[in-house]
C-alpha cells in the first residue's frame, strides 16, 4: 500500500537482520512472512511500529521484525503493550505471544486488554504445548493430553481462546493455520485495520514437541473438509467444491451438504462479522468434531477504543481547565501567602 | 473569671482529634492543621486510623486519631504527646491514655460516655478518668451530642445525619480554644459540602455552637495563642507526602518535556498518588488503573519504552510483585520511577502503620545482579524534591529509580512553598540524538560519562531497534550468552548506578562540628531525628545528624563523613537494614544502633533518652 508521504513498503522492509532460530519447520516461521507481507499491504512504517511480546518459542518474534521490538518477560506483554499504545495511540502496537504465554501466566493480563478494547494486535501463536521448555501441557492442551509434565494425561480441560476472548467482551477474533500463509495474510492484515483488541489465534505446529497437534485439519486431504473460511457478507460454504455450508438446525449449527436433506444454496448462513450479538460467532468459533473448525475473522465489531478515550478525555478537561503548568494548578488551589 | 488572665502564648502545641472511625475525625483535624497554616502556623499532622474501614463502634480497635503539632517555629514532627485531647469516645480516651501530657486539656463528649460505652471500651468503673490515672488533666466535658441535636433541629434532618455533625461542634471548641477565627472553616466546609447545601449548613451550624459554647461557658480552661509568623516569600499551599510525590513527578515531567505517564494498582498507603495523578489530566497526565499490580509497573515500561516519563506507585506487598518487572528495566535499562510508600510488612503487615522495613527488597530484592538507583523521601514537602531528583536521574541515566517514602509522610500533611520550577536542576533526556560516535548506533550504546544508553522511541525514523530481558551484547546489541560479555554487561550495568553518585548532592552534617554522637538516618524519620537532635543541643549535648536521602548510591563523601565521628547511631524504623547496608559498602563501620519496629513514628523523647545513653556510656 502507498503511503500518504508516497512511500511503498515492501515485505523485506519490515525483515531485521537477525537471523531466525526458530526449529525448520516450525508453524512460527509462516506466521512472521506473513506479518512481514501484512505490514507492508498496511503501510504503517516500521519505525511506526512496536511489537512486543512475552517469552516462549513464539516471543522471539520481534527480533525478526524490522520495528521497535521488545522482548519482555513471561505473561505480562500484554500489559506492556497497553503501556506503549495508551502512551503513544499513534502507533501501530502489536502483541506476538503464545498458548502458555498468553492464557496461563499472563491470563489476567490478556484478558483485561481485551476487555479494555485497547488498539492492539495480539498474535496468538497456539501450538498446546510448552515448546521452549521442552514439551509439557499448556493451558490449550486437550483433556487426557500425555505430556512430559502430564506422563498419565491431564485431568483438565483446555481453554478455548474464542470462548475466552468472548467471555472477556472482545470484538475481534480471527482464526488461522500455519500452512495458508494467503488467508493468514488477509487475517492478519484485517487485525491491523481493526480499531480495538484484535486477537489472531494461529494454529502452529511444533515440531519437535508437538508434531501434528493440528494434523488433522491442516492437512490437504482433509483441510477443505474440517475448516471452514468465513468471510463478511460471504455464505458459509466448505468441502472441496464449496459443496457444503452451515445451517441453525433449532439453536444448534449444523454442517448440510447443499442439494442433499433438502438443503439448497439458500439455506446456508452468511457471516456477519459485524453483529453485535456474539451468540453465532460464540457458536461459530466452538465448532469442532462433527463440524469444521472456523478459521479467518470470526468476529469484527466496532466499539470504543481504550487508548483513544484515554487521550480524549485529557484533551476534553484540558480545554476545559485550561491550564499550562504544575504551577498554574498549584495557584488555583487553597493558596496563602 | 477574666478571660485575658488565661490566655497562654506558647511557640508549639500539640492537638489530638481522636474518636470513633465513623466520627470523621480525619476531617476535623485536617480543617484545623488548614486554619492553622493559613494562620501562619508551621504544622505537621499525623492521621493514625485503623485498617478497617468501618470498625466495629465504639471498641478500642476502632479509635481513629489525627494529630497536629503547630507552632510558631519551624516544626519537624506531629510530636509526641498532646496537649489538648479531643477524645469523643471512652475508648478514644483509653488507647491516647499514653500520649496525653499530664497537664493537658481533654475534651469529652459526656453523652457518649455512658455506661455502655465504658463497657464498650473495657472500663471496670464510671470513672474513666481517675480509672486510668489522669488525675492532673483539665477535663471539658460537654453534652456535645445533644447540643448537636438541639442546635440542628431546625434544619429538619434525621438524627443520624444531626448526630454526624459533632465533630464540627468539636471542631470549634477547638478553634475557641486557640482563638481561631472561623470564617476560612466555613469556606472550607462550603466547599466540601457544596453539593450538599443542607449539610454544609448544618455543619457550619454546629462549628459556630461549639465556638460558642466555649465562648459562653468560660470554661475553666487555659486558651492557647500560638503566634502565626511569616516564613520564606512566596506561596504556599499544603500538601502531604502523596501529593508532593505526585506534583513532583508531574514537575519533572514538565522540567524535561516529557508526557507523564503513570501505571499503578490501588494498595494503602500508596493509592492516593494514582487519584492524584488521575486527577492532573487537565496537565495532561496520562494514568492506567491497572488490573494488578504487576500490569501497573509492566504498562509504565511500556510506556518508558514508548518515551514517556513513566512511574509507578505502590507499597511493600506491591513492590515485591513488580520484582521481576523491575529486573526487566534493569536489564532493558529504562527509565522508570518505582514509588514505595512503605508500610509495616511482612505480607499484608500493618497496611495502615508506617515501616521503614523495604529498604533491602528495593536494593536487592530480584533475581541476578540487578543494581538500581534508590532515594528517600525525608519529609512530606521533601516527597516534591525526591520525586523530582527520581525523575530526573531515570532518564538522565537510563535506569529504575525506586523512591522511599513511607504511610507516615505520606499522610503527614505540611504547609510548602509552591514551587519555581527555575530553581530546580534542568532534565535532560539522554535522547539517541545525543549519540556522536563514530560506530553505527546500537541501542546499548553507551554515553562514555554515565554509562546510560541512548533512549530511541518509537516514531524516530533510522532507529528501529529490539530490546528485552535475554543478554545483549555490549558491542552489537544483539542476544548474547558469551560469558565474558555477560561478566562485562553485569559490571557495566552496576558502574553505571556507580556512576550517579557523580551527579548527586554530597552528605550534609547538621548540628556541632564537634558532635560527639553522630545520629544518622534516611527516609521519613528525618523530622524526629532532628528534633531530637535540637533536644539534645539543649540539654548541653554536642550531637550532629547525617540523614540520607540518595541510597543507592551513597553520596561520594558518605565514608568519610560516618568514619569521622567517634560515636555514630544509626536510628531506623526496621530491624538495622540501613545500618547493614552502610557496614556492607564502608569498611570499619560499626554504628550503635536503634530500632524502632512497631508501625508509629519515633517519639523524640525516646530518641533523647536512648541517644544520651550511648553519648554517656
Amino acid at each position: 500500500m502507498m503511503t500518504a508521504e508516497g512511500i511503498k513498503y515492501v515485505p523485506k522492509d519490515y525483515k531485521s537482520d537477525q537471523y531466525v532460530r526458530w526449529c525448520p519447520g516450525c508453524g512460527d516461521h509462516a506466521v512472521l512472512n506473513c506479518m512481514h507481507k501484512a505490514m507492508a499491504e498496511s503501510g504503517v512504517a516500521p519505525h511506526n511500529m512496536v511489537v512486543i511480546s512475552g517469552i516462549g518459542c513464539s516471543s522471539r518474534l520481534p527480533y525478526y521484525m524490522n520495528a521497535y521490538g521488545f522482548h519482555t518477560i513471561h505473561g505480562r506483554g500484554a500489559a506492556i503493550a497497553t503501556g506503549v499504545k495508551t502512551a503513544r495511540p499513534e502507533l501501530s502496537v502489536w502483541l506476538v505471544t503464545g498458548d502458555g504465554d498468553c492464557l496461563a501466566i499472563g491470563g489476567n493480563h490478556f484478558i483485561h486488554a481485551v476487555r479494555r478494547n485497547v488498539d492492539l494486535n495480539i498474535v496468538l501463536m497456539n501450538n498446546k504445548i510448552y515448546g521452549l521448555t521442552k514439551g509439557q501441557y499448556s493451558p490449550t492442551s486437550d483433556r487426557g493430553f500425555v505430556s512430559k509434565s502430564s506422563p498419565y494425561g491431564t485431568v483438565e480441560d483446555p481453554f478455548i481462546s474464542a470462548e475466552l476472548t468472548f467471555g472477556a467482551r472482545g470484538n475481534f477474533f480471527a482464526r488461522v493455520i500455519d500452512v495458508d500463509l494467503k488467508n493468514t495474510t488477509e487475517v492478519l492484515a484485517a487485525a491491523a485495520r481493526h480499531k480495538g483488541t484484535s486477537v489472531v489465534e494461529a494454529l502452529v505446529n511444533c515440531v519437535i514437541f508437538n508434531d501434528g497437534i493440528h494434523k488433522k485439519i491442516t492437512d490437504k486431504e482433509f483441510r477443505t473438509d474440517r475448516t471452514i473460511f468465513l468471510r463478511h457478507g460471504e455464505k458459509m460454504l466448505f468441502g472441496k467444491d464449496n459443496e457444503k455450508g452451515l445451517v441453525l438446525d433449532g439453536l444448534k449449527l449444523k454442517a448440510v451438504t447443499i442439494g442433499q436433506g433438502g438443503y439448497t444454496l439458500d439455506d446456508i448462513l452468511v457471516h456477519d462479522a459485524h453483529c453485535e450479538d456474539k451468540t453465532l460467532h460464540t457458536m461459530l468459533a466452538m465448532m469442532a468434531d462433527e463440524l469444521p473448525i472456523a478459521l479467518g475473522v470470526i468476529r469484527a465489531v466496532d466499539a470504543p477504543v481504550y487508548d483513544e478515550a484515554v487521550a480524549e478525555q485529557i484533551k476534553e478537561v484540558r480545554e476545559k481547565k485550561k491550564i499550562d503548568s504544575l504551577r498554574d494548578f498549584l495557584m488555583i488551589g487553597d493558596v496563602w501567602k | 473569671m477574666a478571660e485575658e488572665a488565661k490566655v497562654m502564648t506558647l511557640d508549639k502545641v500539640v492537638v489530638r482529634f481522636s474518636g470513633d472511625s465513623g466520627d470523621g475525625m480525619q476531617l476535623t483535624g485536617t480543617i484545623f492543621s488548614n486554619l492553622s497554616t493559613i494562620f501562619g502556623n508551621e504544622i505537621s499532622t499525623f492521621p493514625d486510623y485503623p485498617a478497617e474501614v468501618r470498625a466495629p463502634q465504639g471498641m478500642l480497635s476502632s479509635v481513629s486519631g489525627f494529630q497536629v503539632h503547630l507552632g510558631s517555629r519551624k516544626i519537624f514532627t506531629p510530636g509526641d504527646k498532646a496537649d489538648v485531647l479531643v477524645a469523643m469516645n471512652p475508648a478514644a480516651l483509653k488507647v491516647n491514655v499514653k500520649n496525653l501530657k499530664p497537664d493537658s486539656i481533654v475534651i469529652i463528649d459526656t453523652d457518649s460516655f455512658q455506661a455502655s460505652d465504658l463497657q464498650k471500651a473495657l472500663f471496670q468503673t464510671d470513672d474513666p478518668f481517675t480509672e486510668l490515672g489522669l488525675t492532673s488533666v483539665q477535663v471539658v466535658a460537654a453534652p456535645i451530642t445533644t447540643m448537636v441535636k438541639d442546635g440542628l433541629a431546625e434544619f429538619g434532618l434525621d438524627n443520624k445525619s444531626a448526630v454526624r455533625c459533632k465533630n464540627m461542634f468539636a471542631l470549634g471548641l477547638v478553634c475557641w480554644l486557640f482563638e481561631r477565627p472561623l470564617e476560612e472553616a466555613m469556606n472550607m466546609l462550603q466547599n466540601k459540602f457544596a453539593k450538599k447545601p443542607t449539610i454544609a449548613k448544618a455543619n457550619t451550624k454546629a462549628l459556630t455552637d461549639g465556638y460558642n459554647y466555649g465562648h459562653n461557658i468560660h470554661a475553666s480552661v487555659s486558651t492557647y495563642r500560638i503566634e502565626g509568623k511569616k516564613s520564606t516569600p512566596g506561596f504556599y499551599t499544603d500538601v502531604n507526602g502523596n501529593t508532593a510525590t505526585a506534583y513532583g513527578l508531574i514537575a519533572a515531567a514538565e522540567k524535561a518535556g516529557l508526557q507523564l505517564f503513570l501505571g499503578s494498582y490501588p494498595i494503602t498507603p500508596a493509592t492516593e498518588i494514582l487519584q492524584e495523578l488521575a486527577k492532573r489530566k487537565d496537565l495532561g497526565v496520562v494514568t492506567v488503573q491497572a488490573e494488578d499490580e504487576i500490569a501497573g509497573i509492566c504498562t509504565a515500561i511500556g510506556a518508558s519504552f514508548a518515551g514517556s516519563l513513566a512511574a509507578t506507585s505502590t507499597s511493600g506487598p506491591g513492590l515485591a510483585l513488580k520484582s521481576e518487572a523491575i529486573g526487566l528495566a534493569v536489564i532493558a535499562e529504562l527509565p522508570l520511577v518505582i514509588v514505595d510508600v512503605q508500610r509495616g510488612g511482612p505480607s499484608t503487615g500493618l497496611p495502615t502503620k508506617s515501616e521503614q522495613g523495604d529498604l533491602l527488597q528495593s536494593l536487592y530484592g530480584r533475581n541476578g545482579e540487578s543494581p538500581l538507583v534508590v532515594i528517600a523521601a525525608s519529609t512530606p514537602s521533601d516527597c516534591f524534591d525526591a520525586a523530582y531528583w527520581a525523575g530526573k536521574i531515570a532518564v538522565e541515566h537510563m535506569t529504575p529509580v525506586i523512591l522511599l517514602t513511607d504511610g507516615f509522610i505520606a499522610n503527614s500533611s505540611t504547609a510548602w512553598r509552591i514551587p519555581e520550577l527555575e530553581e530546580y536542576p534542568s532534565i535532560k533526556p539522554n535522547y539517541v540524538a545525543n549519540y556522536k560516535g563514530e560506530a553505527p548506533w546500537k541501542a546499548y550504546r553507551r554515553d562514555k560519562d554515565t554509562l546510560a544508553r541512548y533512549w530511541a522511541t518509537p516514531g524516530m525514523e533510522g532507529f528501529t531497534h529490539r530490546i528485552g530481558g535475554l543478554e545483549k551484547d555490549y558491542d552489537t546489541s544483539a542476544i548474547s550468552t558469551e560469558p565474558v560479555n555477560h561478566q562485562k554487561m553485569v559490571m557495566t550495568r552496576q558502574a553505571k548506578v556507580d556512576k550517579v553518585a557523580d551527579y548527586i548532592p554530597e552528605l550534609e552534617v547538621l548540628g556541632d562540628t564537634d558532635a560527639e554522637l553522630l545520629i544518622v538516618g534516611w527516609g521519613g524519620t528525618y523530622g524526629h531525628l532532628y528534633e531530637a537532635m535540637e533536644q539534645m543541643q539543649e540539654n548541653g549535648k554536642k550531637v550532629a545528624l547525617a540523614h540520607f536521602k540518595f541510597i543507592s548510591p551513597l553520596p561520594k563523601n558518605a565514608a568519610e563523613v560516618l568514619l569521622k565521628y567517634e560515636k555514630v547511631v544509626v536510628a531506623e524504623q526496621n530491624n538495622g537494614q540501613f545500618a547493614n547496608y552502610l557496614r556492607s559498602k564502608i569498611p570499619g563501620f560499626n554504628p550503635f544502633r536503634f530500632n524502632r519496629i512497631k508501625g508509629q513514628p519515633f517519639n523524640v523523647s525516646r530518641l533523647v533518652e536512648e541517644f544520651t545513653k550511648i553519648l554517656e556510656a
